[in-house]
């Protein structure tokens, strides 16, 4: 069972800007507990308005509560002109448990340091995945909250509120396949569509746009994690070489074992710095690859949903002239097709709001993001600097 | 990238060593004591520093200026490490200084003083005459460590240092290079040449100057020769790098991919290590066939160093049959010391071992993070084509170009992992090997001398039993096979002593060069890594620059208009008079 404090939350929060500058309604998750699979966080609501019962209170949720709260943002028909924000991951914790379960069949073979500081190395992985879901959960909200529609959303304030489980409100096995029967569907209707001529040039270039930028951003926050991942991999390394060149100099007794020492300890100190930049390219580039990624994910359903309600309207276009052709039920025909436009209009406008403040989002966040890895790489490169200088002025002196 | 080893001359055991039993050694039985001198006035003329001239100059500045006997050893090589071989000198002298007693900071202190007056007269003295020199330095054999106390007696320290700084200066005096891997010949006949170059002021070569081309086969015949005729001593004799039939092959096939390089590369650096170890050991220097390989033009193929000669299978037969025997064999071990000292080099070579295991992994890991940050930074690179903000498009380009950059720096962090360090690792353990061998030497010397004993013990019960029986002429003969064997069971007893005395000071030595080997690759190695972590903080700063250049100007996003990457701030700016949707912050 793990939690995390409030200030090294905001040190990680890094995609989004900030989000929570809204004094009328201020969400925050400042408490998360983990027990063996599930996640439980506890969401803090500060808010003025007179909506909400109380003005400060928490309440304690789960993943599959986030997950919920975002398939019925979805399936509101009013929102269909608004980017909902992406659901935030299911907490992934396979990749550290994966590795404890191979330190622990491989510890008959290390020394008992090394096994220790492997130890903490898992446990440090961890904490770091956790803070990254608790991280990701609360940006989910922070953006919700500073919404100007979906703030008001009735789901949502239950969502913040009420103080039972919220397991009554949970999908059951019929909505799940329901689910997933929908989402193919809609794979299938997003080809058909995309045949659909386009009136609109911004939202013509903007479908390209998203098309192109979401399969190389998807391409490049893959191949970022690998390289997060050979960093790390490095890390571990320097713990091996660091512990072996321990235990070659316990053995020595000649003039080599005091550099055979200093040597190790280097690696030692070495491998925290490589860690921290391995976590730190980690939450400051492929975090953020990934979290746009979703959200472009999120603005291309927004314009898969235009794109439905253009084909509707189109259709009921036709059906129209079809009505009128046989001059039967024209007035229903028309009330369709009038519905039918004012819908599209209706997403036209408001995709045009959402896409727009999408991309000046992006542009900053990738900006204060690149920005702040590079000084943080600067900072180690520093480090490591000044701690090899520092062995290489030791050894020589000897 | 190679490697080199410094080889001091083996410290005189009762000088440098505070080894008491070397000490007893060299003051009880005269005899050795003799050896040891003898073969000493040979190690002053005999010791390498295959570094360039860099060192030569920094060295006479400390001495003396000048007075050094200039070899000016700018042998070309592959990579040179003109910056690594600063530290040789302080090395030398510190840790001379560190094996003596804490005075012996005075008394180097008096020598630095007294370099140019004593300089000019080291110089003569050895290069005319040897037995003069060593008859000089007998009077500082029997000395302790603490002779080094400022005595009044202003010749021992004097001519201490003397010997300090005439090892010094002679351990530049025969530099061995390999260089330039040619490939001759063509498909699977086809071998790699290299370039042996030497330089040298010992009398004993023809010529100062001088090189010859050597393949691979010649080296391992080398080591062949010499292990047959040292082991016998108890030396330890360096062993060359590892045939391997993949690497080769793939050279021999004319593949010029960058493992095939690499792996020449690395062979070359072994090769040059390897001979450098050779030569710097005193005895193995004298031995007629280094002198040979370093100077006749023509070498005969080695062909019992093929795999699959007749020779290779005799050897392996033989290493077979001796395994066998250390197992059966229990030796009754007087001294120890052996003993320990065997157990600590087992120990030593399991922990290179894993350790060389875990640097091998390292290199690999490195490699793997150079392809994926190369494959990263292709895709960024791409993603900010495809990004319409201009600003923010170029500072994707300028992030991947810092990435391509990091690829290369970790790249050159690979090599340096795998040339300086792994390769140490693997050199020394199978130095150590080597070593253990020396053990083996002696067990089988103690073996012959024990066998011996026994068949004396034979003779004489037969002698006994002739006796009894009463057989005169039969009497006499066992009376010849007895002194006989009295005489060998007496000189194989001599050889296990000489044997033992051989191991222990080379482990003695091989101990004192280990530990200035590895601190030097050490230091060579963190060097490498400071220079590409500088390299790296460079280019971060760099790139941060350019980066907040990049986006410093708000970023308008332009929905009517496409740009090319290249496009100019100041067109998007004439263009963009449409509203400006607000940017949030």
């Amino acid at each position: 069972m793990t939690s995390i404090d409030e200030n090294s939350k905001e040190k990680l929060r890094s995609v989004s800007v900030d989000l929570n500058h809204d004094a009328s309604l201020l969400i925050d998750i400042p408490d998360a507990l983990c027990e063996r699979d599930k996640v439980k966080f506890t969401v803090h609501t500060k808010t003025t308005l007179s909506s909400f019962q109380k003005p400060d209170f928490s309440v304690p949720r789960q993943h599959e509560d986030f997950i919920w709260l975002h398939d019925t943002l979805v399936e509101t028909e009013d929102y269909a002109g608004l980017i909902i924000p992406p659901a935030p991951p299911k907490p992934d914790f396979d990749s550290p448990r994966e590795k404890m379960h191979k330190l622990g069949e491989g510890e008959a073979t290390m020394t008992k340091e090394e096994y220790t500081k492997m130890k903490q190395e898992l446990e440090a992985e961890y904490l770091a995945v956790f803070k990254k879901t608790v991280q990701v959960h609360e940006i989910f909200l922070q953006r919700l909250s500073s919404h100007p529609v979906l703030s008001k959303d009735r789901n949502f304030q239950i969502f913040l509120e009420y103080d039972q489980d919220l397991s009554v409100r949970r999908k059951n096995a019929k909505e799940m396949f329901g689910g997933f029967f929908k989402n193919m569907v809609k794979s299938a209707d997003e080809v058909l569509i995309s045949g659909v001529k386009e009136v609109d040039d911004f939202f013509e270039q903007e479908k390209t746009f998203l098309l192109d930028y979401y399969s190389k951003i998807k391409d490049s926050t893959a191949k970022a994690e690998k390289m997060t991942r050979a960093h790390k991999n490095i890390a571990d390394d320097y713990i091996h070489i660091s512990a072996t060149l321990n235990s070659l100099a316990a053995d020595d007794m000649t003039a080599n074992k005091k550099n055979l020492e200093k040597l190790s300890d280097l690696f030692e100190k070495l491998r925290k710095v490589e860690g921290r930049v391995a976590s730190d390219q980690d939450l400051k580039l492929t975090e953020l690859l990934r979290y746009y990624m979703r959200d472009i994910q999120a603005a291309k359903d927004l314009l898969y949903r235009r794109a439905r309600a253009l084909a509707d309207y189109e259709n009921s276009n036709k059906a129209l002239d079809k009505a009128r052709l046989k001059s039967k039920d024209i007035p229903q025909a028309e009330e369709h097709q009038r519905q039918c436009l004012q819908k599209f209009d209706k997403l036209s406008e408001s995709g045009k709001k959402e896409l727009t403040s999408f991309k000046g989002r992006r542009v900053v966040a990738f900006r204060k993001n690149f920005i702040e890895m590079a000084e943080l790489e600067i900072k180690h490169a520093k480090n490591s600097v000044t701690l090899l200088q520092g062995c290489i002025e030791l050894l020589k002196s000897n | 990238m190679a490697a080199s080893s410094d080889r001091n001359p083996p410290p005189f055991p009762t000088a440098e060593e505070s080894e008491p039993g070397l000490c007893d050694m060299a003051d009880a039985d005269s005899d050795e004591g003799e050896d040891i001198f003898v073969s000493n006035s040979h190690y002053s003329t005999l010791l390498i520093s295959p570094c360039p001239n860099g060192l030569q100059t920094v060295m006479t500045a400390r001495l003396c200026g000048g007075c050094l006997q200039s070899n000016p050893v700018s042998v070309s090589r592959g990579v040179s490490q003109p910056d690594r071989v600063t530290e040789e000198p302080s090395d030398l002298f510190s840790e001379e200084e560190e094996a003596a007693s804490s005075t012996a900071a005075k008394a180097n202190g008096v020598h630095s003083d007294d370099d140019n007056d004593l300089f000019a007269d080291a110089n003569v003295e050895l290069s005319t005459d040897k037995s003069g020199s060593s008859a000089r330095k007998e009077p500082s054999g029997p000395r302790h460590a603490s002779s080094f106390t400022p005595s009044p007696a202003a010749m021992q320290p004097t001519s201490l240092e003397q010997l300090e700084e005439e090892e010094a200066k002679d351990s530049f005096d025969v530099d061995v290079a390999v260089t330039n891997p040619e490939k001759v010949g063509d498909g699977m006949n086809a071998y790699v040449a290299y370039k042996v170059s030497t330089r040298t002021s010992l009398p004993m070569f023809r010529s100062k100057v001088f090189s010859v081309r050597r393949r691979f086969s010649d080296f391992l015949g080398l080591y062949e020769k010499l292990s047959v005729k040292q082991s016998l001593h108890g030396c330890i004799i360096p062993p060359p790098p590892e045939k391997s039939v993949v690497g080769m092959t793939k050279v021999k096939v004319g593949m010029d991919d960058p493992s095939s390089v690499e792996f020449v590369e690395r062979r070359r650096a072994a090769l040059e290590r390897y001979l450098q170890r050779v030569v710097s050991h005193p005895s193995l220097l004298q031995d007629p066939d280094v002198r040979e390989f370093l100077e006749r033009e023509d070498l005969p193929r080695a062909v019992n160093t093929q795999a699959l000669s007749g020779a290779g299978f005799l050897k392996m037969i033989n290493k077979a049959s001796d395994a066998v025997n250390k197992m059966t064999i229990k030796m009754n071990e007087s001294d120890t010391w052996f003993e320990d000292k065997f157990q600590e080099v087992e120990n030593e070579e399991q922990q290179l071992r894993k350790l060389h295991v875990v640097v091998d992994s390292l290199v690999n890991h490195r490699k793997e993070l150079c392809g994926n940050t190369a494959v990263f930074a292709k895709s960024l690179a791409m993603l900010g084509n495809s990004e319409d903000n201009t600003a923010l498009s170029r500072a994707l380009s300028q992030l991947a170009e810092v990435e391509d950059k990091m690829e290369q720096l970790h790249q050159e962090e690979a090599a340096s992992d795998f040339f300086i360090f792994a390769e140490l690792l693997g050199d020394y353990i199978r130095l150590l090997g080597a070593v253990r061998g020396c053990f083996d030497q002696r067990m089988r010397a103690w073996q012959r001398w024990q066998e011996a004993q026994s068949t004396l013990q034979k003779k004489r019960e037969a002698e006994a039993k002739l006796l009894w029986a009463n057989k005169p002429d039969k009497l006499q003969q066992a009376k010849e096979e007895i002194t006989e064997w009295e005489a060998r069971v007496t000189q194989y007893e001599r050889d296990f002593d000489r044997i033992g005395m051989t191991v222990r000071k080379e482990v003695l030595r091989f101990e004192k060069e280990k530990a200035k080997d590895f601190k030097s690759q050490i230091i060579k190695y963190l060097e490498a890594m400071l220079q590409s972590q500088q390299r790296l903080h460079q280019r971060c700063s760099t790139g941060k620059c350019d980066l907040e250049v990049c986006v410093v100007k708000r970023a308008v996003p332009s929905f009517y208009i496409r740009y090319a990457r290249t496009s100019h701030e100041q067109r998007r700016q004439t263009k963009n008079g449409e509203s400006r949707s607000a940017v949030l912050a």
